[in-house]
Order: structure tokens, then C-alpha cells, then sequence
């Protein structure tokens, strides 16, 4: 809980006049209220939604009878994308860490003077379109895009081999998206630490891999945590990547749970939103638990 | 280690996160590329010539001004009332001692933590059991932006308070400022970027937005809507004109606030 | 008196730690007063009481003939130099030095602003940014900023703290000078003893909340009052001992056998067990078995264990027969012997050096807080 009571910071020192506290309060209401009416009455909503009898619609109403069946019958339908959107998440993460480790590095130790410009260039993506960016991957990894063209030149991938369609596509399109999420606080606890550890660590240990191993990367570990909390679970409830960049064999639970509120079978879609965010509070608890970082929350 | 050999290692690193940064924009090069493409037929999605005609006339499109000015529109009233909000949040937890500090920043971290599909579903059922179901639209999207866009204003403007000295207040009242000419005098000019960084980060979000909005947009069409309606049939290469319009402007803007900042410490 | 500055009973309590307890001062006016202790004393405490930046749990704070305690910070005539400066980065020296002006309301805000940048040596700098001074001039600005109110009194927190050693004598002589020049009351807050000495023309030591000494510097020095005192402000030897009797003016001690004599004004206490002390600069050290003028108080079997060559003086550490360790200064003039590890050597002192605190204190309170401060 460290982190989060330490975005807290220090009281304001001047002397504290009586009627304070209520200040406190009245600043938080509008806030406050605006999360727990548009946040917090949601998800009990979504929870009922989640049980009510299937066979009403959006129009008749529904009646609210506790049908757990409900639950059954998602997971039995659709376990597969539920497992595939796992699958994607952790994939995404591992590339995500892999290659924003060192472009946050970079940014971190490398950059001397150019370190804003690159910070800036980091998160420049977001300015263009989300939805308008996925579609230029799927130019670049359409069937006679430069990408495929230069891995059949190199025979990476046969004559018939194609990249848009396939897992890979799903998951470049995924890694790219969220990776700025990986870099920014992995950056952020990266450039925290002392550089003179870095250096006495170099002193003690001498090898520059048993340095990074032995300081920075322990270090670093609170953004590490935080990155890819960042990037698993947009990256599990993401669809846009796999139904721009994929077929209906990369279809991901967030396709279903769209398509399902889209097609009016509320209680079924909201089921599986619910075991969907379930399934990532628990991971993540598990998750942090392990690492051992309780920094982050 | 070698000398040529540690050159090599200093630098790896470096060349590693150019390669990465090039990742990042290889989609954007792309976006302002096709922004001058001549599209042979209607259901072609590759480069096949250069024209200014998308530039000239980018809402030759049907609907897509139309969706763009939705966007703009939603994007801003989210922004002021988000920042709005998540400022006064913010320094309540970071200047006041009240009961339940923790309790409020796990609050505020949660719709953070939460998949879209998730924050977006749980409202939609909100919406449909309190039987607004048939009102989805302008007001729905924008209640659902502030929503998530609330927590990130909060947690940007505190990491600038909490990183504020508050002897500089404590300072301002010495020299005979009262509370008010301290809070507007001292207090907001240096939040004040802190504040502008959450209203332009509220609004990339805000304008981005797909999966929430979409789950509760009912006939209304946002931009990002609008790029994925017509990705299931055409992809007109206005949308690509937009999307550098935008880069280009978001650019500009940094640009700008870098060069004023450099004056001001010069 | 008008203008002073009186504290009565002014206490500060954080929960259950009580940070400053039951204080009672008065500062007079155009006094430079130095408030001298260890970090977590209280002091820092006591300055932001009167600035009004925290709020008393007791006790009142007058100022000249009007009461102050629950005045807000802006309404006092009171300005303080902050520890760190807080300088307001975003406003050029010019507008940090205007700022106390500007929320008067006072006209010719440019001709004073430039007056006082005059004093303070900063001529040309009003448009630059406190980020682009050095810590010498950013203290300079912070203390313009402060004076050009003209304030009755004004607090200095730690001022020179974040300088180094060479700017911090060189500001010591710049702020005693300036004092001068403006006569007005300052009150400096710091755990450098000897910045307390130079500077200020009185000292108050406070410890735990208390003030345990005031006087001139000199005086504190030379009759410190209490074991804490004889050990924060320079360094003092204590020997254990008892008083055997009163003759005249003088006090009997028997120190571990030897008679010392100790003139009654000198002591703290008049029978009973003691601390005789000595500072280690009165101290004659001599080769064992020597005879001295008469009249000296010594206390003799020492061994030399260490000798540490200073330039200026050298510093002895004699193993005394009850296994005490006594620190001796010796001017390097030439005309004394010089001794090496393994001497033999007995000590004398004049019994107009030696001062008499009571027992019950702790002979060790004081001396690692200076050594860490």
C-alpha cells in the first residue's frame, strides 16, 4: 500500500485550521460521487446483470433470479477466447517488457541531453488515433506489405506464408499499443535510482551484467510490477487488435462480450465481464504477492 | 572487457531503444503516408499514388466531420469537467488529514486497473437496468469519460503537488499573502503544468476512447467509431488525414509549451 | 521593554511528543539571538511558532506591547529566511524580492527592491531565476526578500546550512554586517555551535524542548551550566568528585583522591557529588612528577594514549589511574615540551578555569548530537 499513501505526500504544514477535515470532504464529493455512482453502482449492476434468467431481452426486462447458470454456461462457451485472451495478455506483456526494458534504459541513462525529446517521442503515438494506427499495421503486415515481403526475401517465411490473419499479427498489433504503458514506468523508476549505486556496483562487482543483474534490475522492480499490470490487463480485455489484425481463430474474450451486449444477451456478456475481471484481480494479487513488491499498491 | 567492446556495450543500449522508438512510429509514417494516397478503388488499402485531393477536402467522407466534431466536443466537456474533479481531489488527498487517505487512492486506482470491456459493460448494464437503455448517446459517452479520465487527472496533479514544497506557501503567507493571494500567487501557477498535463492527457483519452464508448454510444458515432465502422467496408483515406492533423497538432503544442519553457528558465 | 520579543510558556505538542515545553524568552530588540541545539531540539519549532506557521498547544508570544500567538503569518511584522531559501521558481529575483511589497500595497516598489539587492550584493540579477543562482546568491535573494519589509523581527532557519564551509564563514561575516546596518532583531536558528558564537551576541542552547543556558557567547563558554552545555558548545572534560567542604570563597573537591579547589561562584552546587570540569584547552599538560605554580588544581598518573598533530595545536588523549580518558589542546608555540604515546604525564589547570556541575546530569549528554549535527 506504500505507493499509493506516498502519491498521498506530506500534509500542507500551515497551521490547520478547525473545519479542514470538512474542506477535505467537500473537495472529494463531486469526484467522488461521480466514480461511485459511474464506477462502483456499475459493477454491482453488471454483477446482477450477471445473474439475471437469460430468457428475457433488453426490451421485456429481465427478471433477477440468482441464475448462476449463467456463469456455467459462459465458461463452457466460451473458454477457448477466455484462455486465448490470457495467452495474448502474457505474450504481449513479455514482449512489451522485453523490448521496453531497454528503450527505457536508454531514455533513463543513455540520452544525456535528448532525454526529453525521447520521452516525448514515447508518448507522441498517442496523439494519433488508436483505432487509425492498428489499421496502418494491418497495411504493414498485409500480404504484399514491405514486412512480408522482406521476410519471404530472407525466407524467413515460405511463398504462401502470410503475417495479417495470424496470432503474430494479433500480438505485434497488441505489444504495439501498450507499450508505451511498459516504457513510462519502467522510465519512471529507472531514472529514480542512484547513479552512483550503478557505479559502486560496478565497483564491487565489476561485470556490467552481474551490475545490472545485482542493482539496477532489483532496482527497477516497482516499475517492472507496474508496467506490466499496465499492459496485461488493457491487454486481456483489448478485442480492437484481434478483429482488425486477426480472424474469428484469434477471436478474444472481449470480442465475445461486445458482440454478446451488442446482440442483446446481456446476462451471458455480463457473466463473462465479470469472470473476466475477476480472473485479473486475482492474477494480479497472486502476481504481486509473488514478486514481493507491495510498493505498488 | 575490451575498449571497443564496452563502446559497443554503452552504446547497444542505446541503438536497442532506437530500434524501438522506430516500432513505435513505423504505424504513424504509415498514417501520414496514406494521408496523400490515391486510392485506385474504394476497397483498396495500400499506397497507389499521391494526390492533396484528402487534404483539400477531408470531409468529403459522409459523416465523418460529423463524428470528428462528436469527438471534439465530448473530448472537451470530459476534459474541464475530469480535470475539474481530479484537481479537487487532488488536493484534498495530498493537503488534508482526513479519515480514509488509503481507502480514497484505491478508489481512484481501481477504473484504472480495470479493462475497458469491463468498465464499459458494467455501465451499459447501469444504463439498461436503470432504463436508459434507449437514451445511449451524447450524455452517456461523456459520463463514461469522465469517468475514466477522472482517475488519471487525480493521480497527475497529485504527483506535481506531493512534489510541490509546501514551505514555498508556507513562505508566501511570511510576506503578507493571505490564503487567497497564496493559492493563486504561489500555489496554482506551479501546479499549473501538472493541471495542463491532466487536461491534455483527459483528452487524448477522451478522443481515443473506443471500447467504452462504443458499448455505450447507441446511435451517436465518435471518430474512433467512425474508423472502425468503415474498416469493416472501406477505409477512406480521410481518416488518415485526421489522425496526422491531430499528430501535427499535438506536436505543435509540445513543441510550443518546450520553447516557452526554455525562454522562461533562460 | 518596547519591541522585545517575549516568549511565556510556550509549549508544542505533536501527539504525545512534546516538542517544545513550557518556554519562557525574551529576545530583545536589535538583538542578534542565536537559538542553538541539536536537530529535533525544538528550535526550528520555536522559530515557526513566532513566524506563525504552527500553532502553540500553550503559552503566548508578545511582541513589543501587542500579543501575537493566534495572529496568521501574513499579519505579523515578522519575516523569516527559510531553511533551502523557498525561493518561488517561477517568478524572476526581482518579483521574489518585490513579493512582500506587492501584497502591501506599498508604492516605489523598484527603487527599494534595487536598494536591497545593493545591500545584498545583487545589483543585475532581478530578472534572472532563482534556479539559475548559485546557493550563496539564492540565500542573498531569500534574505532581500525578507528584509525589505523592514520586519521587527526576522527569523533565520538554519540559513547557511545548505553552503558549504568557505561561503558559510564568508555569509556568517556578510550577515553580522548586514544585522548591523539595518539594527534589526534577528533570531537565527542552528545546531553549528560555532556559527552560534560568531555570529550572534546571544545565545540561548536549547535541548529536549528546554532552553538549557542563555548568555553571551563567551560566558556560556566559560561557565556552562549544565553537562549538555559543556558538551555541545566546545568540548569539556568532566572527572568525578565530592565536596569536602567550603573555605572563603573557595569549594574543596576531592577528584579521585587529588584536592581540587573550585571558587564558589563557579559551582552549580554546593555540597554533594559532583562533575568537576575543565576544557581541554585550559589544560597544562606536564611530565609526571612536575612541579607547577601553586595554587593549581591537578590531577596526576596520566598516560598518553593518543597524539593527533593539528597545525595550529595538537590534540592529547591522557589515560588517567581510573581509566577515564581526558582530552588535552596544546598550542604548538615551541616553548612547551611535546609528548609521544606511552608519557607519563600529569595535568594542571587554574582553579579560575574549572566550573562544578552537578552530578545527577549525565556527563555524555551533548556530545554525540554535536558530533552528528
Amino acid at each position: 500500500m506504500t505507493a499509493l499513501s506516498q502519491l498521498g505526500g506530506p500534509p500542507a504544514a500551515v497551521t490547520e485550521k478547525p473545519g479542514r477535515r470538512f474542506t477535505a470532504y467537500l473537495l472529494l464529493l463531486p469526484g467522488g460521487l461521480w466514480l461511485a455512482l459511474f464506477f462502483v453502482v456499475p459493477l454491482v449492476s453488471l454483477l446482477s446483470a450477471s445473474l439475471y434468467d437469460p430468457s428475457g431481452t433488453v426490451e421485456t426486462g429481465y427478471a433477477v433470479t440468482g441464475h448462476w447458470q449463467n456463469y456455467v454456461d459462459a465458461l463452457q462457451d466460451y473458454a477457448r477466447p477466455f484462455g486465448r485472451s490470457m495467452w495474448y495478455a502474457l505474450l504481449t506483456t513479455a514482449f512489451c517488457l522485453l523490448l521496453g526494458y531497454p528503450l527505457a534504459y536508454a531514455i533513463a541513462f543513455k540520452s544525456g541531453r535528448w532525454k526529453n525529446l525521447m520521452l516525448a517521442l514515447v508518448i507522441a503515438p498517442f496523439f494519433t488515433s488508436f483505432l487509425v494506427r492498428t489499421l496502418s499495421w494491418k497495411l504493414l503486415l498485409g500480404d504484399n506489405g514491405v514486412v512480408v515481403d522482406t521476410l519471404k526475401w530472407l525466407h524467413i517465411l515460405g511463398p504462401d506464408g502470410r503475417l495479417l490473419a495470424t496470432t503474430t499479427a494479433v500480438v505485434t498489433g497488441l505489444t504495439y499499443n501498450f507499450l508505451p504503458f511498459m516504457v513510462l514506468p519502467l522510465y519512471a523508476s529507472l531514472e529514480k535510482i542512484d547513479h552512483r549505486l550503478i557505479e559502486a556496483g560496478g565497483d564491487l562487482f565489476a561485470g556490467p551484467v552481474t551490475t545490472f543483474r545485482t542493482v539496477t534490475l532489483p532496482l527497477s522492480m516497482p516499475g517492472v510490477v507496474a508496467g506490466t499490470l499496465l499492459t496485461f490487463i488493457p491487454a486481456a480485455g483489448d478485442y480492437i487488435n484481434a478483429e482488425l489484425l486477426g480472424t474469428p481463430q484469434q477471436r478474444m474474450i472481449g470480442n465475445d462480450i461486445q458482440n454478446l451486449f451488442a446482440a442483446g444477451a446481456h446476462p451471458t456478456a455480463a457473466a463473462l465481464s465479470v469472470t473476466l475481471m475477476a480472473t485479473i484481480v486475482v492474477l494480479v494479487l497472486f502476481y504481486v504477492r509473488r514478486v514481493g513488491t507491495e510498493d505498488l499498491l | 572487457m575490451t575498449r571497443t567492446g564496452r563502446w559497443i556495450g554503452r552504446h547497444l543500449v542505446l541503438f536497442a531503444g532506437f530500434l524501438v522508438l522506430l516500432y513505435l512510429f513505423t504505424p504513424i509514417f504509415v498514417v501520414v503516408l496514406m494521408s496523400f494516397n490515391d486510392p485506385k478503388s474504394r476497397l483498396s488499402y495500400e499506397f497507389d499514388g499521391f494526390t492533396l485531393r484528402n487534404w483539400q477536402d477531408p470531409c468529403q467522407p459522409f459523416g465523418l466531420c460529423d463524428a470528428v466534431s462528436t469527438s471534439l466536443r465530448i473530448g472537451l466537456l470530459a476534459t474541464v469537467l475530469a480535470t475539474a474533479l481530479g484537481t479537487l481531489m487532488a488536493f484534498a488527498m495530498v493537503r488534508h488529514r482526513y479519515r480514509g487517505r488509503a481507502a480514497t487512492s484505491l478508489f481512484i486506482f481501481l477504473p484504472m486497473a480495470s479493462p475497458e470491456i469491463v468498465l464499459g459493460s458494467s455501465l451499459l448494464a447501469l444504463f439498461v437496468s436503470a432504463g436508459f437503455g434507449g437514451v445511449l448517446g451524447f450524455w452517456t459517452i461523456l459520463i463514461a469519460h469522465v469517468m475514466f479520465c477522472l482517475s488519471f487527472v487525480v493521480v497527475t496533479v497529485k504527483a506535481r503537488l506531493a512534489g510541490m514544497d509546501t514551505r514555498l506557501e508556507q513562505a508566501a503567507m511570511d510576506l503578507y499573502a493571505n490564503e487567497w493571494q497564496t493559492f493563486w500567487r504561489i500555489t496554482f501557477p506551479l501546479v499549473f503544468p501538472g493541471i495542463l498535463a491532466a487536461a491534455l492527457l483527459s483528452f487524448s483519452l477522451s478522443f481515443d476512447d473506443f471500447i467504452i464508448t462504443n458499448l455505450n454510444a447507441g446511435r451517436t458515432v465518435t471518430f474512433p467509431m467512425y474508423v472502425w465502422g468503415s474498416a469493416q467496408r472501406d477505409i477512406p483515406p480521410q481518416i488518415n488525414v485526421i489522425g496526422t492533423a491531430m499528430f501535427m497538432l499535438a506536436v505543435l503544442l509540445v513543441l510550443g509549451g518546450e520553447l516557452a519553457r526554455r525562454r522562461r528558465s533562460r | 521593554m518596547a519591541g522585545d520579543l517575549v516568549l511565556s510558556g510556550l509549549t508544542k505538542r505533536f501527539g504525545a511528543f512534546t516538542a517544545v515545553d513550557d518556554l519562557d524568552l525574551t529576545v530583545p530588540r536589535g538583538a542578534f539571538f542565536a537559538l542553538l541545539g541539536p536537530s529535533g531540539c525544538g528550535k526550528t519549532t520555536t522559530l515557526r511558532m513566532v513566524a506563525g506557521l504552527e500553532e502553540p498547544t500553550a503559552g503566548s508570544i508578545g511582541l513589543g506591547d501587542d500579543d501575537i500567538t493566534g495572529l496568521r503569518p501574513y499579519k505579523r511584522p515578522v519575516n523569516t529566511v527559510f531553511q533551502n531559501y523557498a525561493l518561488f521558481p517561477h517568478l524572476d529575483i526581482f518579483e521574489n524580492v518585490a513579493f512582500g511589497l506587492r501584497r502591501r500595497g506599498v508604492k516605489e516598489i523598484r527603487r527599494q527592491v534595487e536598494e536591497m539587492l545593493e545591500l545584498v550584493e545583487l545589483v543585475g540579477y532581478g530578472d534572472r531565476r532563482p534556479a539559475q543562482l548559485s546557493g550563496g546568491q539564492q540565500q542573498r535573494v531569500a534574505l532581500a526578500r525578507a528584509l525589505i519589509n523592514r520586519p521587527e523581527v526576522l527569523l533565520l532557519d538554519e540559513p547557511l546550512g545548505a553552503l558549504d564551509l568557505k561561503l558559510r564563514r564568508q555569509m556568517q561575516i556578510e550577515l553580522k554586517r548586514i544585522q548591523t546596518e539595518v539594527g534589526i532583531t534577528f533570531v537565527h536558528v542552528t545546531h553549528d555551535q560555532e556559527e552560534a558564537m560568531t555570529m550572534a551576541d546571544t545565545i540561548a542552547v536549547m535541548n529536549a524542548g528546554v532552553i538549557e543556558q542563555r548568555g553571551a557567547p563567551a560566558v556560556l563558554y566559560d561557565l556552562p551550566a549544565t553537562t549538555f552545555v559543556a558538551n555541545f558548545l566546545g568540548q569539556s572534560n568532566l572527572v568525578a568528585g565530592t565536596i569536602l567542604e567550603r573555605s572563603g570563597e573557595d569549594l574543596v573537591i576531592d577528584a579521585h583522591g587529588s584536592k581540587q579547589v573550585v571558587p564558589v561562584k563557579r559551582s552549580r552546587v554546593a555540597d554533594g557529588e559532583v562533575w568537576v570540569g575543565i576544557r581541554p584547552e585550559k589544560v597544562f599538560l606536564a611530565r609526571a612528577g612536575s612541579e607547577t605554580d601553586t595554587g593549581a588544581n591537578s590531577l596526576r598518573g596520566g598516560v598518553v594514549t593518543d597524539v593527533s598533530y593539528c597545525g595550529v595545536s595538537t590534540q592529547y588523549l591522557a589515560r588517567m589511574p581510573w581509566n577515564q580518558e581526558l582530552t588535552v589542546f596544546e598550542q604548538n608555540t615551541g616553548a612547551r615540551d611535546t609528548f609521544a604515546v606511552g608519557d607519563s604525564v600529569d595535568l594542571h589547570w587554574q582553579p579560575s578555569h574549572t566550573f562544578v556541575l552537578d552530578a545527577r546530569q549525565d556527563a555524555t549528554a551533548g556530545v554525540e548530537a554535536e558530533e552528528t549535527g
